[in-house]
């Protein structure tokens, strides 16, 4: 309503405030969920990158690589199950890596892995004593053709190449053939030590609904998922996401509630002058309205000021560093919910604008 | 066709238990293209019968017909818009829209209602000019004096096109010369639209601009 906007443009001091903590609230709320995207990003990475359609971990493994067991005769068995076309072996160590020029207790957290079936992004298995590693390893000073040196047992391996967005438990990840993988683990912990065909879970390719297949088949000896069902049955994967979206729930609530306390001031403020606006023919709906358009722009140029804030923090704050992922659907969302909570906000004076009164505006003397 | 009609009209306040009978037995007819003057001493019910007339207030009882249109049992909404199509009103204080220039206090009145746009746009730059404020129109209140205030008022009550105008003591806040220039005003304006208007004043003199007075005391008329 023309109104409305001419109140903000000629009147913009009365909306500082407000405006002023609903960006600080958007720059909480976009810096929180872009927290989270980047946290559940890299812990959930390696899942996400498996190609196919299936990813069977042991019975009672409860969906963690480190603790899943796959012998060669319950691979031959998953292989068996209709529709599975291929599986691949995959297993993981999480080592200390000493990186070339750091010092030598500056270690950087790797997962090694050993793969089959190349995950997405990795153009194949590279040869013995090489990996293709995660972009994120550069921030710990990683680069091409150098050689890292693994755990206690310093196993060598040299980097081949960049893969992106493949981290696993927060650490970036390094991709190996399933020789490599085994070479290592076997040199720096050997208690973890496994057979020759030994791997800790199996990636499947087969048709679409293979996964719920599989576990019939083999008489619950296997657990598996689909790889979006991994991905969300990752150890912590879940109650991370829960206690993010909680802390997000309360901050719109905040949100919703500066709205109305804000809106439901100026209401009060302003009963003379809707009392003018009724007597001249203007309905509460026409008011309500312009009570509504003043929230949603004050909320749009607070969502915009913020959103320029996390992009300019995001592209400030070096890569690697904290888990941070500002994607512009994050930013949406925000938006989206921060208008929801403005709209419902006004509500709370809907019904003083109801019961505004235009006999109020003849009335006698002032 | 009368301009207005008020059959025994009665308004009662309710104040805490007790009551305020504010208008009674008022009955009063308005001619085509007339203009009432309606005196009386404060708080003897002139505001109320204003209200009454233009549809903010209902009557306690008796029947309001304003150009053949019988408004007595109206609901808000329906008194909405009759106010909104029929009436003008300049109240008692000039309640300007603070924010608006004085050409945007004009337009409200489309925003509200109609929203015909453009030819709205055009009526109120019209009305600026007749009354004198086409130098004005940027102007906000604050920066307009009591008498072009008060104009900007009268082209606010006009914007609708109404059949009939209220005026709540038009020139209380304005010196006797720029009362009468005022009045004048009011009184091309009203003549040469054919309108029909009542004026609530106190001013005897104020009545010469008028055709026809009516008296109001203690809620009762008397010619
Ligand atoms: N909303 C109300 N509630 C209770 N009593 C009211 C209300 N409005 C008016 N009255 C009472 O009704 C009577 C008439 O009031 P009204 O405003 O019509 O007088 P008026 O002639 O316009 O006075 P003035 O010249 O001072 O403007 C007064 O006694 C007043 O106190
Ligand atoms: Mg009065």
């Amino acid at each position: 309503m023309k109104i409305a906007l001419l109140e903000l443009r000629r009147r913009p001091g009365r909306f500082l405030m407000a405006a002023v903590i609903m960006t600080l609230i958007a720059i909480l709320l976009m810096f929180l969920g872009g927290l989270l995207d980047g946290l559940i990003k890299s812990s959930t990475g390696a899942i996400r990158a498996q190609d196919g359609q299936a990813l069977v971990y042991s019975q009672t493994s409860e969906a963690s690589l480190l603790r899943s067991r796959i012998e060669p005769a319950l691979r031959a068995a998953v292989e068996d199950v209709d529709g599975v076309e291929r599986a691949g072996g995959l297993g993981v160590v999480q080592l200390g890596a000493r990186v070339p020029g750091k010092g030598p207790r500056d270690l950087a957290g790797v997962a090694l892995f050993g793969f089959e079936i190349p995950p997405k992004g990795v153009p194949d298995v590279p040869p013995r004593g090489t990996a293709y590693a995660d972009e994120t390893l550069k921030s710990d000073g990683v680069e091409q053709d150098m050689t890292l040196l693994l755990g206690p047992a310093r196993s060598p391996i040299q980097i081949v190449g960049f893969v992106s967005d493949t981290s696993f438990s927060g650490q970036g990840s390094l991709w190996a053939s399933p020789e490599t993988w085994r070479q290592v683990l076997g040199a720096n912990r050997p208690d973890a030590r496994l057979a020759e065909n030994v791997f800790q879970a199996l990636v499947v390719q087969g048709d679409e609904d293979v996964a719920s297949r599989i576990d019939p088949a083999t008489d619950g000896r296997t657990d598996s998922y689909t790889i979006e069902g991994a991905v969300n049955a990752i150890p912590g994967v879940e109650s991370q996401r829960n206690t993010f979206n909680q802390i997000l729930g309360v901050t719109i609530a905040i949100a919703l509630v500066v709205i109305a306390l804000f809106f439901a001031l100026i209401t009060v403020e302003r009963t003379a002058l809707y009392g003018v606006l009724k007597a001249l023919g203007g309905r509460s709906r026409t008011i309500f309205a312009g009570l509504v358009t003043q929230a949603v722009v004050v909320t749009l140029i607070a969502a915009a000021i913020a959103g320029s804030a996390v992009l300019v923090l995001d592209a400030v704050i070096p890569a690697g560093s904290i888990p941070l992922d500002i994607s512009l659907g994050r930013i949406a969302i925000s938006v989206v919910l921060l208008l929801a909570a403005a709209v419902v906000g006004c509500g709370f004076s809907l019904r003083r604008v109801l019961r505004v009164d235009p006999a109020s505006a003849i009335g006698r003397g002032s | 066709m009368n301009a207005l009609e008020l059959t025994d009209v009665r308004k009662v306040y309710p104040v805490g238990d007790s009551e305020v009978v504010a208008l009674d037995h008022a009955s009063l007819t308005l001619g085509q293209n007339e203009i009432l003057a309606l005196v009386g001493p404060s708080g003897s019910g002139k505001t109320t019968l204003l209200s009454i007339a233009g549809g903010i207030l209902s009557p306690s009882s008796g029947k309001v017909v304003v150009g053949g249109e019988d408004i007595s049992d109206y609901s808000n909404g329906q008194l909405t818009r009759f106010r909104q199509e029929k009436v003008g009103f300049v109240f008692q204080s000039v309640n300007l829209v603070p924010f608006l220039t004085a050409a945007e206090n004009l337009f409200v009145v489309d925003e509200l209602g109609p929203r015909t746009g453009k030819p709205a746009r055009a009526t109120a730059g019209k009305l600026l000019d007749e009354l004198g404020l086409a130098e004005r129109t940027k102007n906000l209140p604050s920066q307009l004096s009591g008498g072009e205030r008060q104009r900007v008022a009268i082209g606010r009550a006009l914007m609708n096109d109404p059949d009939l105008v209220l005026f709540d003591e038009p020139t209380s806040a304005l010196d006797t010369g720029l009362g009468a220039q005022v009045m004048e005003l009011i009184r091309s304006e009203m003549k040469q639209r054919g309108i029909s208007a009542i004026v609530v004043t106190h001013d005897p003199r104020i009545t010469e601009y008028c055709d026809r007075t009516v008296q109001i005391v203690d809620g009762e008329l008397s010619a």
